[in-house]
């Protein structure tokens, strides 16, 4: 087992997009998965928390409110423990491009927010692949707020942090908790060598900077295309 | 007594001080735990103590999830190993410390122990499996039950027990559930003596009938709790006994 610190020897490549929610991570992600398949490369997508295994647990821990720090970490493990053993490895394995919206960082920030042992979370996760890519979407707080605030209707009770006792109002407590989660993204860019994209530029520039990388990682690797029509 | 952890405390605690106990029965399959914890409660409530008792894979938020992610067919150890941990994780917060505070005694059917010696011999890093559960309390009293291969054959087929996960049939060690037993237990045992090293745990054998080794579990929780001598007292066991075998 290679962890989160030594290079995957599987001929696949796995590219990994982390940030608070509003950073834009998904948009530029889309954005690759489209461009790649166009280029003729196999890519499979996957995202946090959506194991079907573990689904059912999570929703009745939410829905009921009785997740604790400890319990929200440990089932949001068994739902990644379960995603990387089903949806990434053996893609990575047939030599496919893996793409993850938000991977084991997320945890690393959220986890330890909610008062969790920075160690501890690292620990559990240890059994992880290390990505080939990780990028960051550093954006200020009010930009992040203001694209969020505008498509959704509703904060729901743990998205909102609110069983951190931060503030009874649920935008106040989002934000403060969001704070506290860029506060940990940052050691976490340092600690694991994450790209860092810059979240408010334009669009464009974004996805020029990511493709960037992204194609020197496919040369690098000598990743082949799988179907692509010349 | 404060409370010790094997890693650092569950966040959602203060540090707190623990009035009840915390009592853990090991062992492997069909060895009798179940039985012995009931009538340990039956004593234990006599003697006027508030007793609550708790076993894997019995938590308000993981017992369904865990249950039908065990049902399937994919080989998900190490994700099973981690629903276990959020099952103990939900136990522990929501029942085993609250009821801890307020001074029970909390008999636990199987602990951490159990998943340690189950999926190391399924091949998950014992390294790692130690460290994800170190959110654990350290129990007060661990009573590991022992007993040789052949018995505990003897106890597995008299009481009709020798089912898929008791067989490791998983694990293709044979292609008949008796030989796989035989095999999957020896593994187990062998585990469970490492474990019982490791963790300094109090090896009770259960050779002997019932009352004979209800006796001898008695007087490691006696002398746990301080009682006198007389509190042994065995009185009549209450309910269904499964006769020992001896």
């Amino acid at each position: 087992m290679a962890g989160l610190h030594e290079p995957h020897e599987h001929p696949g490549m796995l590219i990994v997009v982390e940030g608070i929610d509003g950073s834009g991570k998904s948009t530029q992600l889309d954005l690759v998965r489209s461009w790649l398949i166009q280029e003729g490369y196999n890519v499979f997508f996957t995202e946090w928390n959506s194991s079907k295994l573990v689904k059912r647990t999570t929703k009745l821990g939410k829905t009921k409110q009785i997740l604790t720090p400890t319990t929200f970490s440990l089932i949001h493990c068994t739902d990644f423990s379960d995603r990387l053993e089903q949806s990434i490895v053996p893609y990575l394995q047939a030599g496919m491009v893996v793409l993850a919206d938000r991977y084991v960082y997320t945890a690393f920030c959220r986890d330890v927010v909610r008062g969790v042992e920075r160690q501890w979370v690292r620990d559990l996760y240890s059994f992880a692949v290390r990505p080939d890519i990780a990028f960051y979407f550093s954006v200020p707080l009010e930009v992040a707020m203001r694209r969020i605030f505008r498509g959704r209707p509703m904060l729901k009770y743990y998205e909102a942090g609110m069983d951190l006792n931060l503030s009874r109002d649920p935008a106040e407590s989002f934000m403060r908790f969001q704070r506290r989660i860029i506060e940990e993204y940052e050691r976490v860019v340092k600690e694991h060598d994450l790209v860092v994209v810059n979240g408010a530029h334009p669009i464009e520039r974004q996805q020029r900077r990511i493709r960037r990388f992204v194609t020197e990682k496919l040369q690098e690797k000598k990743m082949s295309r799988g179907k692509k029509k010349k | 007594m404060k409370a010790e952890y094997f890693g650092a405390r569950t966040p959602s605690r203060e540090e707190n001080v623990l009035q009840g106990r915390l009592i853990v029965l090991e062992g492997p399959d069909c060895i009798g735990r179940s039985t012995h914890i009931r009538l340990l409660q039956d004593w234990l409530e006599r003697l006027g103590y508030g007793v609550t008792t708790t076993t894997l894979c019995q938590s308000e938020l993981a017992e369904d999830g865990l249950r039908r992610a065990k049902k399937g067919n994919q080989i998900r150890r190490r994700t099973l190993a981690l629903f276990y941990a959020t099952d103990l994780a939900d136990r522990l917060e929501r029942q085993i410390l609250p009821a801890l505070e307020s001074g029970f005694v909390v008999l636990a059917d199987r602990y951490v122990y159990t998943i340690f010696a189950r999926y190391a011999v399924r091949g998950v890093d014992p390294e790692w499996l130690r460290k994800a559960y170190g959110f654990a309390l350290i129990p007060h009293l661990t009573m590991c039950l022992h007993l040789d291969l052949d018995r505990l054959v003897e106890r597995a087929l008299m009481a009709e027990k020798m089912g898929y996960w008791e067989c490791g049939m998983d694990l293709n060690l044979a292609d008949n559930p008796y030989d796989s037993f035989i095999v999957y237990q020896k593994r187990m045992i062998r585990q469970f003596s490492k474990i019982t090293k490791e963790f300094n745990l109090t090896k009770v054998s259960a050779q002997g009938s019932v009352r004979s080794v209800q006796t001898r579990l008695r007087k490691k929780v006696r002398a746990l709790l301080d009682l006198k001598e007389t509190e042994l007292d065995f009185g009549e066991p209450e309910g269904p006994v499964i006769e020992g075998l001896d």
